[in-house]
């Protein structure tokens, strides 16, 4: 049996899964004191599901990270530490931040010798004596968080490891992040999320203690994983190090819950809330990552593996009025829904009122719609199927029709068909989609380099050498050897450059040794 | 004589994209240099042509090399000054003014960056009008201007100058020696005066650039049409707006080159155009013609925000519209498509103008 516990920043949801059962789910506000919370969860789900004992495995998704950045709170002062010169000399670490985070991370840049260029030949070799000095004064500053990046790191990490030792020799104390072990190309980019990581090295470490002390206390001497953002787990250790893995697992983790419910691995995901509607695609099993990645965390250029969710201003609390751009929302009532909506009495015209007069729904009191305008309440529920089919459609990975499966309590907005899907799903367990996302995870190890093609070096040893990379990387990961399998490969030559250079992206995923043993 | 402030910066690196004709790279990181040289060394004069004495000595800068590259090793920041510096000692005289080589992507900014550093005023007129892949796609070339003497550095501190016999001559001279240097090397050269200045670019890039920025911008704060708006903008033709079906990627004789499938919609539901693109967009058709080529340009942007849309970040799914803006007079003359017509990608048929 595992559990999995999704601790939003509303609520705390849990479920207990075997052989692809539910057998125990669990909803409850979420506390101030994560561990706590989590305790509760626990022994709320055992209660129900079975004796400690027989859990193989705890599975956790939580924005406590993010949550921690997007306020500017408990992050500790960081080293920002780039090797790449002389190049890259003209944009600092911490360029384009915004003020709150630049002061809560303080401003400790030192740009030193070193890097790597396209093809794997030095910038400049790692100048020791350098290190030794920026060490010195890191320590001086009593700052006991580095984040270590050096140019073309994700093509060849060796430079940071190296002055990863020669800092940890003179700073023994301090938590030292790797971009490499953070981010792809796109030096700063990466650089940020380097640095928000290492913010994060002390709330990692308390968080981390939470969840094994809840475990613990519940009895339970499972294995504990977190879910990242590909929809991918990690282990604790790992979480300890790099926290900012963590951010924007929440929508992976509710598409592949959803996916789940509905048996399908090709598959739209509609997300149907209060406000918004959450629109994403399953490919493979997996949320489709967005193709621009440049994703902003607390006004921060990041570039992480973030799965491409579009959003709707429409939900079951959408202001239904003419005038505006659509007949529906984007103003909406929220969480005073069930005291502003028509049906529970309140004075305000709502989409779910507009769901209850067309009699596709049967909640609070429907008679109190009885009155309302019809034709508009027709027209209202009207365009909120084609503006979330129109969304879906621009979101489909292939022509051919596809399922898409509801959940949220804005679901009853939409009618049984919608053009271009073969059929609408409307799971049980829906509500807590999320944890099972978390529950059902697997371990993934992704690659992305530029590959130099030459005579020694075809492409296609060189898409074969990624393709080794990234599944061990999985193994690495705590994924059984034999159920790794290559679930995306892609190829993109550099434009302007003679086609000798080639960035191969290779993504593997594995299941947990529980599932197989 | 005006200056441009940060804000103005936005503008000009969002119509900038626009105008690189999906090339020409981001200018996100342009935009950061243009950030930093502004602050440190204050803001730059720009000039129009008309300003320009005819004595003036005129030189162009630019980045030469694979933008992907860039956006990872960022740059020292001082090889355009060593370029600079290069060229001005062959030259035996001071260098009055800039000019940008190409308004599209990113180098809209690396001029920018060099008038900032080492205190010249920037001429608001460029070689282009759009971006092009190589040094000799310029109008100068039509002019019989010579690209040299043109100098070159690195980030490592390498640098050098080429006389060049011609300018296809001196791309394929920076072109091999710049993967040596990593990708990455930035080039001033095409000495010229301030008369032949007057002749050989288009002016108002910068004008330009800003305008079609704010277009942007202000259609977006309205939530009106900004396609619509950017091709009245450019006196342009939209061509249709779909859904990217197919991508494919290849390299051939050094280019990354790519045969992009789109299925229209609204007026054109049921069409599939075949957009293909060599850094930048080279040729459009639809199932039976050829709707559009080079010189003239081809544009993609987001069909809701307005944004450009490079051929790099062209994946299925992508709601694009595509536009049609007609390039400068002096592409469309023989000399002009001798240089960027469509026989000079590869391709084997004659311009096809769309306006």
């Amino acid at each position: 049996m595992r559990i999995g516990i999704d601790v939003g920043g509303t609520n705390t949801d849990a479920v207990a899964m075997q052989a692809g059962t539910v057998l125990a789910e669990y909803k409850h506000s979420t506390t101030p004191d994560i561990s706590s919370g989590i305790f509760s969860a626990l022994t709320s789900i055992l209660a129900e599901a079975g004796d400690p004992g027989q859990v193989t495995a705890v599975m956790i998704g939580t924005t406590h990270f993010t949550n921690a950045v997007a306020q500017a709170r408990d992050l500790l002062p960081v080293a920002a530490v780039r090797l790449g010169l002389p190049a890259t000399k003209e944009l600092p670490p911490l360029t384009a931040w915004p003020a709150a985070l630049h002061r809560a991370v303080g401003d400790n840049v030192y740009v030193c010798s070193g890097g790597h260029e396209f093809d794997g030949r030095e910038i400049a070799p790692l100048d020791r004596d350098e290190l030794k000095r920026v060490a010195e004064d890191i320590a001086a500053k009593r700052i006991r968080a580095i984040a270590l990046t050096s140019v073309f790191s994700p093509t060849n990490d060796e430079m940071e490891h190296e002055a990863a030792e020669i800092l940890k020799g003179l700073v023994p104390d301090a938590a030292i992040s790797l971009s490499s072990e953070v981010g792809r190309l796109g030096l700063l980019e990466r650089e940020n999320a380097t640095i928000i990581n290492a913010s994060l090295a002390d709330l990692a470490v308390q968080a981390t203690e939470g969840f094994r002390q809840a475990i613990q206390e519940a009895g339970i001497s499972a294995p504990v994983y977190v879910s990242q953002n590909d929809g991918t787990l990690m282990n604790l250790e790992y979480v300890e190090r790099y926290p900012v893995n963590t951010f924007a697992s929440g929508p992976a983790n509710s598409m592949r819950g959803a996916a789940f419910l509905s048996g399908s691995d090709d598959c739209a995901v509609v997300d149907i809330g209060g406000t918004t509607s959450d629109i994403g695609i399953l490919q493979g099993g997996f949320p489709r990552e967005a193709g621009k990645a440049i994703v902003s965390i607390g006004g921060v250029r990041t570039n992480f593996r973030m799965p491409d969710v579009l959003s709707l201003a429409i939900g079951g609390g959408s202001i239904v009025a003419e005038g505006g751009e659509h007949l529906v929302g984007p103003t909406s009532v929220g969480y005073r829904l069930a005291k502003r909506a028509l049906v529970f009495g309140g004075d305000t015209f709502t989409a779910t009122d507009a769901a209850v007069a067309m009699g596709r729904a049967d909640i609070g009191r429907p008679e109190n719609v009885d009155r309302v305008d019809k034709a508009l309440a027709e027209r209202a529920l009207a365009s909120i199927s084609t503006r979330i089919a129109d969304t879906v459609d621009r979101m489909k990975v292939s022509a051919a029709e596809i399922p898409a499966v509801v959940v949220g309590g804005g679901g009853i907005l939409l009618p049984d068909t919608l053009p271009g899907l073969s059929k609408l799903v409307r799971p049980d367990h829906f509500a807590v989609a999320n944890a099972i996302g978390a529950t059902i995870a697997q371990v993934s190890g992704t690659v992305d380099q530029l590959f130099s093609i030459d005579s020694h070096l075809t492409r296609e040893r060189a898409v074969a050498r990624a393709t080794e990379m990234a599944a061990q990387r999985a193994v690495d990961a705590g994924a059984a050897a034999d159920t790794v399998e290559i679930v995306d490969v892609e190829e993109r030559a550099l434009a302007y450059v003679p086609g000798n250079a080639l960035r191969i992206r290779v993504k593997a995923v594995g299941s947990l040794l529980d599932e197989t043993s | 004589m005006r200056q441009i402030d940060l804000d103005e910066l936005e503008d000009i690196a969002v119509g900038a994209g626009i105008l690189g004709a999906g090339g020409g790279g981001d200018p996100y990181i342009g935009k950061l240099l243009a950030k930093a040289a502004v602050a440190e060394h204050g803001p730059v004069k720009v000039v129009d042509l008309e300003e320009v004495p005819g004595d003036a000595v005129v030189v162009s800068a630019a980045m030469l090399g694979a933008p992907t590259v860039m956006v990872e090793k960022l740059p020292r920041g001082d090889e355009i000054v060593k370029a600079f510096s290069l060229l001005e000692r062959r030259l035996g005289t001071e260098v009055t003014h800039i000019v940008p080589l190409e308004i599209g992507g990113l180098n809209s900014m690396m001029p920018f960056c060099l008038a900032a550093k080492v205190g010249k005023p920037l001429i608001d007129a460029d070689f282009m009008g759009r971006a092009f892949p190589e040094v000799q796609m310029v109008l100068p070339t039509l002019s019989g201007i010579s690209a040299s003497p043109m100098a070159f550095a690195d980030d490592k501190g390498n640098g050098a100058v080429i006389e060049a016999v011609d300018n296809k001559w001196a791309e394929r001279i920076v072109r091999a020696s710049l993967v040596e240097m990593g990708c990455v090397t930035m080039i001033v050269g095409f000495p010229m005066t301030g008369r032949q200045a007057r002749e050989c670019t288009i002016p108002e890039c910068y004008r330009t650039a800003s305008d079609l920025g704010s277009v942007v911008r202000r259609a977006r704060a309205k939530h009106s049409d900004a396609v619509a708006a950017v091709t009245e903008h450019l006196n342009g033709r939209e061509l249709f707006r779909g859904k990217v079906l197919d991508v494919n990627r290849r390299t051939e004789r050094g280019f990354a080159r790519a045969e992009i499938k789109i299925t229209g919609f609204g007026e054109s539901a049921g069409q599939v155009f075949t957009l293909r693109s060599q850094n930048e967009h080279i040729v459009i058709s639809d199932e039976s013609q050829i709707l559009a080529s080079v010189p003239d340009l081809i544009i993609t942007l987001d069909s809701e925000s307005g944004e450009p849309v490079t051929t790099e970040e062209l994946q299925y799914g992508f709601r694009v519209s595509c536009l049609v803006a007609p390039c400068d007079d002096r592409w469309r003359s023989e000399g002009g498509l001798a240089v960027v017509g469509p026989r000079q990608f590869g391709y084997d048929h004659d311009y096809v103008p769309a306006v």
